[in-house]
């Protein structure tokens, strides 16, 4: 029972970064109609912003975690403005092909700069674990889930309360009705992929100090991000927060009780059952932001 | 007059061994063929049925598996304690197995993942292809895991009056895969030309049409996908055995990644197009390796891909068919150019 126990926990600090995954995925997905390949690189990116920032540039940790949501925005930003829009109105392969593309450059380039070792970021959290009768759990995993779930909150109220984010939900609806109404819906583009990065990108700058960087790490980052939007249905937030502890779920007791050779077959497995059995996803209501 | 040029293309490839005595480039172009046949077979499914496939991998690495366990023998355990033993057999058996296995995988895949299309599909083949890269580096019993099958025996035909040949050196197996290619050309160009070719196509341009004039839609795609993926693992089973050792990185999906650059560099939906982009793609790295880093050729890998999506959305030989075309009926007439230049286009590839 107590091990069931230490799933649970281990699978609430896992789904929260996984939800921020989901979340940047299933946005760009929902809005844009891109299936966006360069997702896991932004993972790769925030978890060595991260790095950098602690230790080359010595700054403090907690301020890594802003200049990471920072950086992925800004390189979203870039791949949308010099790669997407020219592209706006071609078909789904051309762009999902783009991507790929720049994905391999964008990997290759990290292993270029940073090369292949893996590294470590040291954390000012205290090496023994927080021990709450039968389970324990580090200090520095409770900071990402606690950092996780401000960004979550964060990107809800944004999405329902703004102009942004209505202006972003009427892109979803019908993206010509909203340019008639007068929504720039090239600057909800440029901003949803942005904030689907700066997402990414924070997810990997939490996850990084749990493991370890590499070049390599966001590719199944980017396989489990698409389980999720999967999972929780196309352009659904909250579907894509379900989706992200599901899947955690599924890995923690699959890796516990099956085979730990297989943790990460589970999301694999999530997808092609989901999308056999009910491939609008668990959760579609009406395909709808928000 | 086209298969004048046919004839005379296979033959310059037929002559190459004869001038090209570098061995490391005879082995470049021997794996460039290999992944052609991959690419050729993609192509069927991409360029003819417009389902991108991104797992297309998995059932090259399950046709090299296949081959190298049944030429190798192997002794694994079964869940409900079943024990599985098998005696090594020939190689080409192996090769007709990679054949058949890797097609009835494509049947099961098409046969689940047509009822979602777009977007869905290709993360369903992707799925599929690292589901498959996981099991085989798991169980070790069957696999050896990331140790990787080793030894594996080369392919051994058996001539008529002449004994066995076993086709060990460079030289040999560029032949091999050069009459392979040329048999999965000419099966893949049979297909698109006939009946279920045109329902292909009527599918790919307006589904909706093609199913009101009769096309069954399940029934068509598991079929292109059985075949694209029978072709695919008759490569992967030459892979294996000119390789002659394969681990699980065989399924790594840059190696998917390749095959499709390979068909769009070249033109999807044309016959020649994987030919012509593979050939590019293939030779680009022996070409590259002097000049830059193994991660800068990635990069221009990338670029590249960005590139000619950007310049030459439809490809290469697409792009050339159209530009001759255009020059030839300005010349006779210049009248149905809107009409001719599409279907011309087509008919050329």
């Amino acid at each position: 029972m107590s091990e069931f126990l230490q799933h649970l926990i281990n699978m609430l600090v896992l789904g929260g970064t996984y939800a921020l995954l989901g979340i940047g995925l299933t946005l760009i997905f929902g809005i844009m109609n891109v299936v966006n390949f360069t997702h896991g690189v932004l993972y790769t990116f925030g978890a060595y912003i991260m790095f950098i920032v602690v230790h080359q540039l010595g700054i403090n940790f907690f301020l890594a975690l802003p200049l990471a949501v920072v950086a992925g925005w800004l390189l979203g930003a870039a791949i949308e403005l010099i790669l997407l829009r020219p592209l706006r109105g071609s078909d789904i392969d051309t762009t999902m092909l783009v991507m790929i593309g720049a994905w391999i450059a964008m990997q290759s380039g990290a292993l270029w700069i940073w090369g292949g070792v893996a590294k470590s970021v040291t954390t000012p959290f205290p090496e023994a674990p927080l021990v709450l009768g039968p389970v324990s759990v580090s200090w520095l995993r409770l900071f990402v889930l606690a950092a996780a779930a401000m960004l979550i909150v964060v990107t809800y109220l944004m999405i329902n309360r703004t102009k942004l984010g209505c202006a972003m939900r009427a892109t979803f609806q019908d993206h010509d009705t909203a340019s008639l109404m007068g929504v720039n819906v090239d600057m909800i583009y440029t901003s949803t992929f942005a904030i689907g990065s700066s997402l990414a990108a924070a997810a990997g700058a939490l996850l990084g100090p749990v493991y370890v960087i590499f070049p390599q790490m966001g590719d199944l980052a980017a396989v489990k991000a698409f389980a999720i939007v999967i999972l929780g249905g196309l352009g659904n937030i909250t579907g894509a927060v379900i989706g992200g502890f599901i899947l955690a779920l599924a890995e923690e007791l699959g890796a516990g009780y099956v085979s730990s050779g297989y943790r990460d077959a589970m999301g694999f497995l999530i997808i092609i059952a989901v999308l056999i059995f009910k491939p609008t996803g668990l959760f579609a209501r009406s395909e709808r932001v928000g | 007059m086209r298969a004048g040029i046919a004839i005379l293309t296979v033959l310059a490839f037929a002559s190459v061994p004869l001038w090209l005595r570098d061995p490391y480039l005879m082995n470049a172009l021997i794996t460039t063929g290999i992944f052609i046949i991959g690419a050729m077979s993609l192509n069927l499914l991409l360029g003819f049925t417009g389902q991108l496939s991104l797992g297309h991998i998995a059932f090259f690495g399950i046709g090299a598996y296949v081959s190298a366990l049944t030429s190798l023998g192997f002794d694994a355990g079964l869940p409900f304690g079943l024990r599985i033993v098998h005696e090594p057999w020939p190689p080409i058996v192996g090769f007709v197995l990679a054949i058949v296995i890797a097609g009835l995988c494509g049947y099961l895949v098409g046969l689940l993942s047509f009822r979602v299309r777009g977007a869905y599909f290709v993360i369903v083949t992707i799925s599929f292809a690292e589901v498959v890269r996981l099991v085989a580096l798991n169980w070790v019993e069957l696999t050896q895991g990331p140790l990787a099958l080793t030894n594996i025996p080369s392919i051994t035909i058996g001539l008529p009056g002449l004994g066995d040949l076993t086709l060990r050196t460079k030289l040999q197996n560029y032949y091999l895969v050069l009459a392979v290619a040329v048999a999965a050309y000419v099966l893949i160009w049979r297909l698109v030309h006939s009946h279920f070719g045109r329902a292909m196509r009527g599918l790919m341009e307006n589904e909706t049409l093609a199913v009101s004039v009769g096309i069954d839609v399940t029934k068509t795609l598991t079929l292109a996908a059985v075949m694209s993926a029978g072709i695919a693992g008759a490569a992967g089973s030459l892979y294996a055995h000119y390789i002659r050792i394969i681990d699980p990185e065989v399924f790594a999906f840059i190696n998917t990644v390749t095959m499709v650059i390979m068909v769009i560099t070249g033109g999807k939906g044309s016959l020649a197009g994987p030919v012509v982009g593979g050939m590019i793609f293939g030779l680009l790295p022996v070409f590259l390796r002097p000049i830059m880093a193994p991660e800068a050729q990635w990069i221009a890998y990338g670029g590249v891909l960005i590139v000619i999506l950007f310049v030459l959305p439809r490809g290469i030989v697409p792009s050339l068919a159209q530009r001759f075309t255009k020059r030839w009926s300005r010349a006779e007439t210049a009248a149905p150019v809107a009409f001719s230049k599409r279907d011309a286009a087509k008919e050329h590839a």
